[in-house]
């Protein structure tokens, strides 16, 4: 038996791009294969968004004014629980461990895991979206709003795969990200809930401005802060 | 190949690893040995660039670490006694995967060739969750042999394999060093680590203990030597 390449050797050049690529790939056939995370997210969301529909037995009016709220902290409670299963997933094998044996450079698997998990955030929104319009009789789709909800899902996932990586590592890993998450995410969830009331409400594009630029600002810091500290966050 | 010059390594207040010595020429295969707790699995996580040192030197393949990790990472094989596999995705598919990570020029032809070595050419298209532990470990090892490194090191691999899935290992731990690689092995199983490696060195409380050849080795008494170098 031999274990040699056949093919004459090459230096090995890794490749960002690629790489991003193949990580982003990976994920999306693992999860199309065996849906636990998916399903896990949309079944937590429906329950969210059917819970407060029971519990707030509210008027037209009144309803707009909390749809923002209920819609972002079903938004967050639903990705928390993805982000971990999507973090746990590459632990549980050593998986993780194989990511970091690769010769990429570490950001790239920072940005791969990042993407994949934005599709799963975007991929749920997808459906509760119109299942909410229909419960609560509201339009939700309004090009701002969506606007608002892709800024804010991407700032959320940017921070969320930084600390799940960490979060990972612990004994209580479950319980820890929210922990560490929520605190962090408080100014991206306060402009998100603030310009999607906006939008729903009809409010002035100059009322909501300040939000849309608080929720660029803050997904362009964090993600570069995430880019360069995620080397050491996953290493021992 | 592998040079270690007075490696420390601290968790908070504890230190695993006490100014540790090691060498290893090319082509060279060494049996770490030592207990539980000596620092074996962390020493190695170190030699592949996942553990950072607290003190002291250590380069591989001729690069430094942790300054030229990703040129080491490119040189290394690494197997565990975890397969570092994806259960949902298929045999060719986590080779695909890893082998775009390397960035392996002609892959498919590549993953034919490795899944063929390991035996595991006929279950290519089926789930890794659906393999036996022994499956898993030679398809693990196929992943860490698929860019051909010059330096594999391999950390309990025998762990959890039943005696099918043992002998399998060894023929393929002896492939490995009869092309030459430098290898590394940890192990707690004396008379696998006698049979295939020609170096012993056996690792105790952070240190390296004791160290012998094989042609320095009473063949019989490995397991003496090992119980004197612990004792001393």
């Amino acid at each position: 038996m031999t274990l040699q390449t056949s093919t004459t050797r090459q230096p090995i050049q890794s490749n960002f791009g690629k790489a991003v690529w193949a990580v982003v790939q990976k994920d999306l056939s693992a999860e199309l294969r065996s849906r636990e995370l998916l399903s896990a997210m949309l079944v937590f969301s429906l329950l969210v968004i059917l819970i407060f529909n029971f519990a707030l037995e509210l008027d037209i009016q009144t309803r707009r004014s909390v749809t923002a709220g209920v819609l972002w902290a079903t938004f967050a409670f639903a990705g928390t629980l993805g982000l971990n299963r999507s973090m746990a997933i590459e632990k549980d094998r050593g998986c993780l461990d194989g990511l970091l044996l690769t010769p990429v450079d570490r950001s790239a698997i920072y940005f791969g895991k990042v993407i994949s998990n934005f599709a799963f955030m975007l991929i749920v929104e997808a459906f509760i979206l119109p299942i909410y319009s229909v419960l609560y009789a509201i339009n939700l789709f309004q090009p701002g709003l969506l606007l608002v909800i892709l800024l804010g899902s991407i700032g959320y996932t940017a921070v969320g795969t930084l600390l799940s990586a960490m979060s990972v590592q612990t004994r209580t890993r479950d319980v820890m990200l929210p922990i560490l998450l929520f605190p962090v995410v408080i100014p991206i969830l306060i402009a998100a809930v603030k310009a999607s009331g906006g939008y729903l409400t009809g409010a002035e594009f100059s009322e909501i401005a300040p939000w849309l630029n608080l929720l660029v600002v803050y997904d362009v810091i964090f993600t570069s802060l995430a880019f360069m500290v995620f080397d050491y966050v996953v290493e021992e | 190949m592998i040079e270690v010059k007075k490696l420390v390594k601290r968790f908070g207040l504890k230190t695993v690893l006490h100014g540790l010595d090691f060498t290893v020429q090319p082509g060279e295969f060494v049996a770490l040995l030592g207990p539980n707790g000596a620092g074996k699995t962390t020493f190695l996580r170190i030699l592949a660039s996942l553990s950072r040192p607290s003190l002291g030197e250590v380069t591989v393949a001729g690069y430094r670490l942790p300054q030229q990790a990703a040129a080491v990472r490119a040189r290394l094989g690494v197997v565990s006694h975890l397969p570092l596999l994806y259960g949902d995705l298929t045999a060719e598919e986590n080779l695909r995967f890893y082998g775009r990570m390397y960035n392996l020029p002609a892959l498919e032809a590549r993953l034919t060739e490795v899944l063929g070595m390991v035996g595991l050419e006929n279950r290519r298209k089926d789930l890794v969750r659906t393999f036996s532990r022994g499956m898993q470990q030679r398809l693990a090892i196929g992943r860490a042999v698929l860019h051909d490194p010059d330096v594999m090191l391999f950390d309990e691999p025998y762990t959890g394999l039943d005696q099918d899935a043992s002998s399998m290992l060894d023929e393929v731990l002896k492939s490995v060093a009869a092309e030459g690689r430098t290898v590394v092995m940890t192990s707690h199983d004396l008379a696998r680590a006698e049979d295939l490696a020609t170096r012993f060195d056996i690792l105790s409380r952070g240190r390296i203990a004791a160290s012998t050849t094989r042609a320095e080795l009473d063949h019989t008494n490995l397991l003496a030597f090992y119980k004197n170098s612990l004792a001393a």
